[in-house]
């Protein structure tokens, strides 16, 4: 069993098992916890039918912006933080304090700032997303190896050259470690963010199947959905990184 | 790349150069330095550990200012990193993420040369220098040997007429080092470069040198100059001529004066 696929599926078969037996084993009902099988074909149903789909569509769209909006401005404020001593000392408070507050109690403040749509799910996915990219280029842009920035001075290279033939490249590793984080978190982002008000949205799924439509299975699916979401998205940075530092 | 005669002189005169470091006292590294290198001269500088050799490389390509004197090529000031020196430092130096070919051609490519110039260019560098076969090879796949050999064709890409090498060799095993240093005079007897060449061994030192200039402790300055009447061109076994023991035991002799 040394192969990674055969033993992932095996671990996921494991994860079913089990699940499957501690509702039997507990005798829970649907509607606290339903088995395996019951989620899997409320699933397909869900999706067939159309109605998780639009809700999928929605959280993706946040997803996405968030995590395009949130990464691109952690790349920059990384490199500020990086390269210069003064910016990292006068804005690290800040940036900390606001990582350090939860994001929970932030989003509902955004939302009224934001209003209920698109924009303040964005912003709360943004701004979750923005701090871990913003660490890993700054950790990678400090660590380039000062060696090869002196080589770079000894033939002369522009600032530009630097920051495109060294800097990016030298940083690159340590700043899809924070994209990795960041995608994650950009879901927790959304999800939360839909949370404090939308109208659209897996996360405004998981309430409408708890609360109104009280249909527990189909609130499991779309669990099983957002986390599929996470992991594929996951992935797709992963093959992303690979294309970009994986030659070496 | 032309063999040249007439271009590629340094002349130090008087240089001096002190590091600033925080609520200490500036260190001075050198010292009223003088050296004279005629265009297509190989000197050799040895000295013992911190004397500032690399620091006076670093002079030399224009990536440290002297704060005394003046360091020219071919008359001219050095005011900054200049594409006529070439530089090889102590290790390779090369980007991890690009092929070997990419490494050498990384000084044209920041020299915006066009693109099928840098081909040719590289091409025939690689050739020089026997990495052909490795164009397409990722440094971190390359032996140690094979490492240096592509930093030494990134600094001959750009034709300089000048070669700076910090103790080029000094990671590789004695056997590698000899075949590299008896390549390397191969390679100066096509291209007739200025070669400055900073070294702790002292056979290492007389075999490649026209000259060994010794420096002493820190602050660094010209000690004594021993000149090396090897004939060219030099093989290994020269090094068993009675000349270079006697040049070694000045060299010694001078390096032992300076530490009593």
């Amino acid at each position: 069993m040394r192969n990674p696929t055969l033993l992932s599926v095996a671990g996921a078969l494991l994860f079913l098992a089990l699940w499957k037996l501690v509702v039997v084993v507990g005798g829970y009902p649907d509607f606290i916890l339903p088995p395996p099988e019951t989620v899997a074909s409320r699933l397909v149903e869900a999706w067939t039918s159309g109605q998780i789909e639009p809700h999928a569509a929605a959280t993706l769209v946040e997803i996405g912006l968030g995590f395009l909006a949130g990464a691109t401005l952690g790349l920059v404020a990384g490199y500020g933080l990086g390269r210069s001593a003064l910016v990292a000392k006068v804005f690290s408070p800040y940036l900390v304090a606001a990582q350090a507050t939860p994001i929970l109690a932030l989003a509902p403040v955004l939302a009224l700032w934001f209003g209920p749509g698109l924009l303040g799910k964005v912003v709360i996915a943004a701004l979750i997303v923005f701090f871990p990219v913003a660490v890993s280029t700054m950790v990678g842009i400090r660590t380039v190896d000062a060696r090869l920035l002196e080589l770079g001075r000894s033939l002369r290279a522009t600032r530009r050259q630097v920051l495109l033939t060294l800097e990016i490249p030298g940083a690159l590793p340590s700043i899809f470690g924070g994209l990795r984080i960041g995608i994650t978190l950009a879901v927790v982002g959304a999800i939360v963010g839909e949370w404090a008000g939308a109208e659209r949205g897996l996360g405004v799924l998981v309430n409408i199947a708890r609360g109104s439509l009280f249909d527990i299975p189909l609130m499991f699916a779309t669990l099983v959905t957002i986390a599929a979401l996470g992991v594929a998205l996951y992935l797709v940075v992963v093959m992303v990184e690979r294309c970009l530092v994986g030659a070496r | 790349m032309q063999p040249n005669d007439e271009r590629g002189r340094i002349d130090l005169t008087d240089v001096s150069l002190s590091f600033n470091r925080p609520g200490e006292a500036p260190l001075p590294v050198l010292d009223g330095l003088t050296l004279h290198v005629a265009a297509g001269e190989i000197v050799s500088l040895i000295g013992p550990n911190g004397c500032g050799k690399s620091t006076l490389l670093r002079v030399i390509a224009g990536l440290l200012r002297p704060s005394g004197g003046v360091a020219t090529l071919d008359d001219l000031p050095i005011s900054g990193p200049d594409p006529r020196i070439g530089l090889v430092f102590q290790e390779p130096r090369l980007l991890p993420w690009r092929t070997v070919a990419a490494n050498v051609g990384y000084p044209l490519e920041l020299a915006r040369v066009p693109r099928g110039e840098q081909a040719e260019r590289v091409a025939l560098v690689l050739d020089r220098v026997g990495l052909t076969s490795a164009s397409a090879t990722m440094p971190g796949q390359l032996s140690g040997g094979m490492r240096q050999r592509a930093a030494l064709a990134r600094a001959l890409v750009l034709e300089p007429e000048v070669l700076l090498l910090d103790e080029p060799f000094s990671a590789l095993d004695a056997i590698t080092r000899d075949r590299f240093n008896v390549e390397l005079l191969k390679l100066w007897g096509r291209l007739r470069t200025t070669i400055i060449v900073v070294t702790h061994s002292i056979p290492e030192a007389i075999f490649l040198g026209d000259r060994v200039v010794v420096l002493s402790r820190r602050p660094g300055r010209v000690v004594a100059e021993v000149p090396v009447s090897l004939p060219l061109p030099r093989t290994i076994d020269a090094m068993d001529a009675m000349v270079v023991s006697d040049a070694a035991r000045a060299v010694r002799a001078h390096l032992d004066e300076d530490a009593a």
